[in-house]
């Protein structure tokens, strides 16, 4: 701490003072933390038997099953949001109007509401037209949770990747203009490339945005692992108390685990990126506003992240 | 550092993952039913049912029969961790999939949770729904009633400790609990009791709150709440003064009267052979419910 | 256009809750990110670790998580018999306060190191420099990443419609379960966050410009 912009490096009695106020400080967490475990204890939280449930053969099968349905969304979600990504900022980018005027007013449209409503709509709106669009049993809420989250990550993506490709220097695709290549040939294979590689990280902490929306589907009763972890509380009864804490801490568990494993994997790329020298910044791993604006996050990135011309007019 | 944080995170899925491929113990998680196992019967499966309805030949189509069920409610329509339902609406759901012609395993029970039923039954997503559903006019506009099958009366789940709600008259400026837009709550609502509401998705996140001191009491039909009560004696009681009438209808397309017919002819045979008495002791009476012959015949429209 | 005409006091109601619980999480996320971020870069590590730990749980824990979490954890660990509001307020304003942390640290982040040893070095105390020097720098490069957290915010209070909060997700709810098309719905309800994002964004443009220097 000793190029802070808001101290100096320590002196002696502020080395003495610091060490100090340490010693209050890690008291007071522990004492924050202690009283949180007494107070769940005190309450039975802790009881062998309200742990021993994790122990069954059925219940261990719903967490994995509702785990495994998470990221099955997750990843089919995933790829459709990206590749939608791709289209969306191709169609802002595009030299037509009409193009340009959809695909903002779509991008605009879906990133203003909130997701759960977006979901829930098309959620009724399936159910409604369940036998046309031929959907059994759990399909419904399948493709309402995955299409919801497409149209909104992917209008979130198609942000992130138009900022990319307006971080590749224009030199490059005077160039390829200058060798003859044809409007596709440049975007496909000189500006997305490069404006992918510039974006990774912040695409992938909306992939971290994403996996953490899954869990919408709660509300529209779809069973993966937030509905189904919950489940177990609802129908398990021990020392007559619901084992709620206990699902909850678990269940919380693996989706901070799976998310900080997404988040690392951005900043390590960032990391790797930033060695290589091609000229074009990479934006900043940070975690965008979850179900937020990357858009906006990037924008604002102007410390480290590349600079979105076209959004300043 | 960052390395290090994946590789954790990765081991604590990977642990888990294998922990769950060793199996665990059998059975249902938690504390044993109080009272001995619900009962499951088996009803004699119909052959060959034709039916002028559009539902009906869409099942029939695809050989299952898929039933709205709840899966929170015990002695009601209860689902445990090992995947077994149980429960009395799971018994009436089943009779009349035998008249129907499909036998228990063509049925595929579907979760539809309180908050959510009218859109699921009235835009298809079930067949049928059997889940302590109460007949009322505003829900006859979008989904259609066979039954009733049971008459229940919305009571007061309150700790067992609780002294000051004796009835719904002295709920005036308690917190009560219940669903969102359940009949029980709108009448608990109403100036004349005065109770402040909390309105949740499943009945069994009110009982949640109640034991937790969130709320003073939960409220709707005392069928549902004796399930509670039986299964945490300890703690629960219900008050045992109903102040409303809650008819049990199945819930089904409103357009499909062919289907709401034959739905209705089938209560009536099972009620008058005997099956629904012994499904009815065998599941809700386990939770202290006296057992009350349904009238029969029931109304059709 | 009906829709809207027929339940316009249902609309309403969802619009004003949809209002004010932004408004106080807003203002709490705003406490809770200003005091986590003088944890984060304080020199004590305790603290930071603890800043640190905030920030890193919150933000991967998904926000429907957050709110079992409030409802069904929080009372046993606190006293019991909060209103549903409160508890929807305590949730979103604890999830967006590390996403006012991370802009607030990064503001403080973006002040030259130089100003702060000028500072010193004519003599200004901790507090001074502070007040004077780096929170007025800071506070131009952390309003416009606020002004996007706060339309995130508004989106995520429609969860708390699943959680006994009247907004304008459980208005869609209630009007859908009533029978009414949902694409109408849908268009008003979208209608009512545009004006609400709209405004903020505008409120924060605003602001933008009133504390704009030449430098």
């Amino acid at each position: 701490m000793s190029a802070s912009v808001l101290y100096d490096a320590p002196g002696p009695k502020a080395r003495i003072r610091n060490r100090v106020y340490s010693v209050i400080g890690t008291l007071a967490v522990i004492g924050l933390i202690a009283f949180v475990v007494m107070r769940l204890n005190d309450k039975g939280q802790f009881a062998p038997e309200m742990w021993d449930i994790f122990n069954y053969a059925g219940v261990r099968n719903d967490i994995i099953s509702g785990l495994l349905t998470t990221l099955q969304v997750f990843a089919v979600a995933a790829v459709l949001s990206l590749a939608l990504g791709v289209v969306l900022a191709v169609g802002r980018l595009s030299d037509h109007k009409w193009v340009r005027l959809f695909t903002t007013g779509f991008i605009e449209l879906f990133r203003a509401v909130p997701l759960l409503i977006t979901i829930y709509a098309l959620w009724v709106l399936f159910l409604t037209y369940k036998n046309d669009l031929g959907f059994t049993g759990d399909g419904t809420e399948f493709w309402a949770l995955v299409v919801g989250l497409t149209i909104y990550n992917g209008s979130v993506q198609a942000e992130v990747l138009r900022a990319g490709i307006n971080s590749v220097p224009k030199g490059q695709s005077e160039a390829a203009y200058a060798l003859g290549m044809r409007k596709t040939q440049v975007m496909v294979t000189i500006l997305i490339p490069q404006g992918v590689r510039a974006m990774l990280p912040t695409i992938i902490s909306q992939l971290v945005v994403t996996l953490k929306d899954t869990s919408l589907g709660y509300v529209i009763t779809y069973q993966e692992l937030l509905y189904k972890v919950q489940h177990i509380a609802e129908v398990t009864v021990v020392n007559d108390e619901s084992p709620y804490v206990q699902v909850i801490i678990v269940g919380g568990v693996i989706y901070v685990a799976l998310c900080m494993a997404l988040s690392a994997l951005a900043t390590w790329i960032e990391r790797r990126g930033r060695r290589a020298k091609t000229g074009i910044a990479v934006a900043p791993a940070e975690q965008p506003v979850a179900a937020g604006d990357a858009l906006d996050v990037v924008d604002h990135a102007e410390v480290a992240g590349p600079v979105d011309t076209s959004k300043k007019n | 550092m960052r390395i290090r944080k994946t590789a954790a995170a990765a081991s604590v899925v990977l642990a888990l993952a294998a922990t769950a491929a060793c199996g665990g113990k059998e059975g249902t998680a938690g504390d044993k039913p109080k009272g001995g196992e619900v009962v499951s019967g088996k009803y004699t499966v119909a052959k060959d049912v034709k039916l002028d309805s559009s539902t009906l030949k869409a099942a029939q189509k695809r050989g299952k029969l898929i039933i709205g069920a709840k899966a929170d409610q015990p002695y009601l329509g209860f689902e445990d961790t090992t995947g077994k339902r149980s429960g009395f609406d799971i018994e009436i759901a089943k009779m009349v999939a035998a008249d129907l012609g499909f036998s228990e395993d063509q049925i595929e029970f579907k979760t539809v949770d309180s908050n959510v039923r009218e859109t699921s039954i009235s835009k298809g997503q079930v067949d049928y729904y059997v889940g302590t559903y109460t007949i009322n006019d505003e829900r006859k506009k979008q989904v259609g009633f066979a039954g009733p099958y049971y008459v229940a009366g919305a009571d007061l789940l309150v700790r067992h400790d609780e002294k000051g709600i004796t009835g719904a008259d002295s709920v005036k400026g308690k917190k009560v609990c219940s669903i969102v837009g359940s009949t029980p709550l709108q009448e608990i609502k109403k100036p004349k009791y005065g109770a402040k509401t909390t309105e949740l998705g499943k009945y069994s996140l009110c009982v949640k709150q109640l034991l937790d001191g969130q709320v003073d009491a939960v409220t709707t039909d005392d069928a549902i709440l004796k399930g509670y009560a039986a299964q945490r004696p300890s703690k629960l009681r219900v008050v045992g003064k109903p102040f409303t009438e809650e008819p049990y209808g199945i819930g089904m397309n409103k357009d499909d009267k062919a289907l709401r017919d034959a739905i209705s002819d089938a209560l009536e045979k099972h009620i008058k052979n005997g099956d629904y008495k012994k499904a009815y002791e065998g599941t809700l009476g386990k939770s202290g419910s006296a057992y009350v012959a349904p009238k029969t015949p029931l109304p059709r429209y | 256009m009906n829709l809207l005409f027929d339940y316009f006091p249902e609309f309403r109601d969802g619009f004003l809750g949809t209002l004010s619980l932004t408004a106080a999480s807003a203002a709490l996320a705003l406490i809770l990110g200003i005091i986590m971020a003088g944890f984060r870069v304080s020199p004590i590590p305790p603290l930071r670790a603890f800043g640190t730990a905030w920030v890193t749980l919150l933000r991967n824990t998904p926000l429907t998580l957050l709110f079992l979490i409030t409802f069904f954890v929080m009372p046993q660990i606190l006293f019991p018999g909060t209103s549903p509001y409160k508890l929807a307020v305590g949730a979103l304003g604890c999830y967006t306060s590390t996403f006012i942390c991370e802009a607030v640290r990064s503001g403080i982040g973006t002040v030259p190191i130089g100003q702060a040893e000028a500072a010193r070095s004519l003599g200004m105390t901790f507090f001074q420099t502070l007040r004077m020097i780096i929170l007025p720098q800071a506070t131009r490069t952390v309003i416009p990443p606020l002004s996007s957290i706060f339309i995130a915010l508004t989106k995520n209070s429609a969860i708390a419609g699943a959680f006994s909060v009247t907004e304008l997700f459980s208005v869609s709810k209630l009007l859908s379960d009533k029978g009414y098309p949902i694409g109408w719905i849908f268009l008003w309800i979208a209608v009512a966050y545009l004006v609400i994002t709209f405004s903020i964004s505008g409120l924060f443009r605003l602001l933008e410009r009133r504390m704009e220097v030449s430098r």
